[in-house]
Formats: C-alpha cells, structure tokens, sequence
C-alpha cells in the first residue's frame, strides 16, 4: 500500500510495533530505511524529500511524538507528513513511565495539525492506513497511523 | 585560542561560486540571510526561519531523495548544535551529493550575541568525525576559502566544512518568509528541471 502510493523512504526510531515494516523496507530495493537518533529528524526529512517531490513515512512509537512538536510547523506550511506511531502508555500499559506521553501523544498531534487514524482492530488497518495515506499525499496534510495497544497488545513486565 | 577573522559576508560567494547548480537548505537566522544574499533568494534555495535544528535532517532528506544533485545544507552553530545526531545519520547513510557548511560566530547571533558553545570548549569537527563524517575542513581566516570551495568541490561526500567566524552581522538580505509559497517555489522550479 506505501509503495503503491509512491513512498520510498522509511526513516524510523525503533519498536516493536514498526520492526515489521522497517524490516521489510529494508530488505526491499526500491525503499531505503534509515534510521534516526530522535524522532523529529524524520520530520525533517520528510519536508527535503518533499521538496523534490518524493515521499516518505516516519515511524516511531508514541512517546517519540513528544519530540517532534516543533519540526511539525512543517505540516502547516503545506508540507505532507506521513507518520505511523505505536502507541505505548494505553490499553493494558504496565510501565508507568508510558502514561504521560500515552495521554499526551495525540493532543499533541491534534496541536500541531496532524490528522489521527486510529487502528484499535485488525480490520481497521487497511482503511485507517489509505485513510492516512491519502489525507498526506492527495490533502496534504499531516497524518497519523496511530496503532494502539488494543490493536498491538501490551507488554509485559 | 585560534584567532578568527573570517567575515561571514565575505565567505559563501567565493566558497560557493557554482551555486546555481546546487539544491540548498539553510537554517534560521544568520545562515539563512547569507545563503539568500548568495542566491539572491533563488529557488533553489529553501529557507527557514524556525524550526531550530531541522537544516541537517532537511537537507539529508533531499540529498537522498534527488541524489543525482549536488545539496548543500548551510546551518549556524547553533542550529546544529540543536540536533546534532543528524551528523550520525548523514554518516552512516552517507550520500555522495550532500555538503554542510557550518558557520560558526561562537554567538546566539540573532537575540543580542549571547555567547554560545564553540567559543569555550566544543569543536564541532571533532563532533563531526566522531559521528562518522568522511570529509571534514575547518577554516579560520579569508585566505583558507580557495582551499575550502576545493574541499566542496572534490573531497569525497558527505562533507563537513566547519567555518569559523568572527560575531557580526550577516548577509543583509530580506527573503520570502512565508514556507508555504517557498516550498512551492522550490519544489516547482525542481520538479520542472
């Protein structure tokens, strides 16, 4: 579905919920994976390959969205930003040191004008994912693919 | 302590003479106002006056994206200092295309000259090899430039040219503010290439 829709560079900061996806950006030879040391760098990037007319996802788990507000001013100047955020701190958290950014990772995205798609059950995933897919790169907007933990699964510790 | 006499206004025009053939990202404040007094705010060239520390990532993302160009990120001090992992991921996926030039006034030029980081302790080209970078040149003085617009030139990419500068004014140039027509500038003048 990313590729059809002309995406071609994966940037992430690793977690279980995106290792699928990178990995299978990786081993493609069409996508290029590259990996951040925060977050907002991928927003970043997103704008340059923007600019010369390419597209591209950032992935990170919810707690990373708390480093990203202000490369988001991006999105309001036309820019199309394209995340896919798993969430921690949610349905079934353990670690308390998730629930802050788990409550705050959406408002934030609604802050900086990020569209949210929701995906709390597998057969979610497509549509939220078009829907997201489309609202970056036909809208031009910035959108979220946010997987929650009642679509993931929570952690054990 | 090195001495500095490097002039900011006087280093991009003979660093950069071949400017029109590059795509360009250059970071809030001073690096933007040189770099649009360069090119006299041409569309080549994207601005930006927020988003601290996005010109690295920024121009990263270009130069992967359209690697058959030549893209030269211009960032301050500052900026860089603000995200400097980026250096770590320009290192490791290390495109051939990709220049950063950083000047460095040693200042928070543009709220009143606050003294900052690399006029104490911090070399930023240590900071640069240390993340990986295969290129990398310190200037000081006005006549070190030809060497400089060389290393661009020739060195293998990524580069890291780390311009010292003494505090001052930059380039006093007005450019477009407002991203929203800048991107469309850029990338239209790009995309019709």
């Amino acid at each position: 579905m990313l590729k059809d829709a002309g995406v071609d560079l994966f940037t992430y900061i690793p977690d279980a919920g995106n290792a699928r996806l990178a990995e299978l950006a990786d081993e493609d030879n069409e996508t290029r994976l590259v990996l951040l040391t925060t977050e907002e760098e991928g927003v970043a990037m997103a704008a340059g390959a923007d600019l010369v007319g390419k597209r591209s996802i950032l992935m990170m788990q919810s707690s990373g969205v708390g480093n990203c507000p202000n490369f988001l001013s991006f999105v309001s100047a036309g820019f199309p930003v394209l995340m896919m955020v798993s969430m921690r701190g949610d349905y079934g958290e353990q670690n308390p040191w998730q629930y802050p950014m788990g409550l705050a990772a959406e408002k934030i995205l609604d802050a900086m004008g990020v569209l949210v798609f929701k995906v709390d059950r597998r057969d979610e995933l497509e549509g939220a994912a078009q829907a997201a897919i489309n609202a970056a790169f036909k809208g031009g907007k910035g959108a979220a693919l946010v997987l929650t933990q009642k679509f993931l699964g929570a952690k054990g510790f | 302590m090195t001495k500095i006499t490097l002039d900011r206004r006087d280093l991009l025009a003979p660093l950069v003479p071949d400017h029109a053939d590059y795509l360009i990202v250059s970071g809030l404040a001073g690096s933007s106002k040189d770099a649009a007094g360069l090119t006299k705010d041409g569309a080549n060239l994207f601005t930006m006056a927020g988003c601290m520390g996005a010109a690295v990532s920024t121009g990263l993302g270009v130069a992967l994206s359209a690697p058959d160009r030549k893209v030269l990120v211009v960032t301050g001090d500052g900026e860089l200092q603000m995200n400097l992992g980026s250096l770590s991921i320009v290192a490791n996926q290390a495109p051939k295309n990709l220049s950063i030039v950083c000047i460095d006034n040693g200042t928070h030029g543009e709220t009143g000259g606050q003294e900052g980081h690399t006029v104490n302790r911090t070399n930023l080209a240590k900071i640069a090899e240390g993340c990986g970078i295969q290129s990398i040149l310190t200037i000081t003085t006005q006549a070190e430039v030809p060497a400089a617009a060389k290393f661009l030139k020739e060195a293998p990419g990524p580069r890291f040219l780390w311009a010292r500068v003494m505090p001052g004014d930059p380039t006093p140039f007005k450019r477009n503010f407002n991203p929203t027509e800048t991107r469309i500038r850029f990338r239209n003048a790009y995309l019709s290439a």
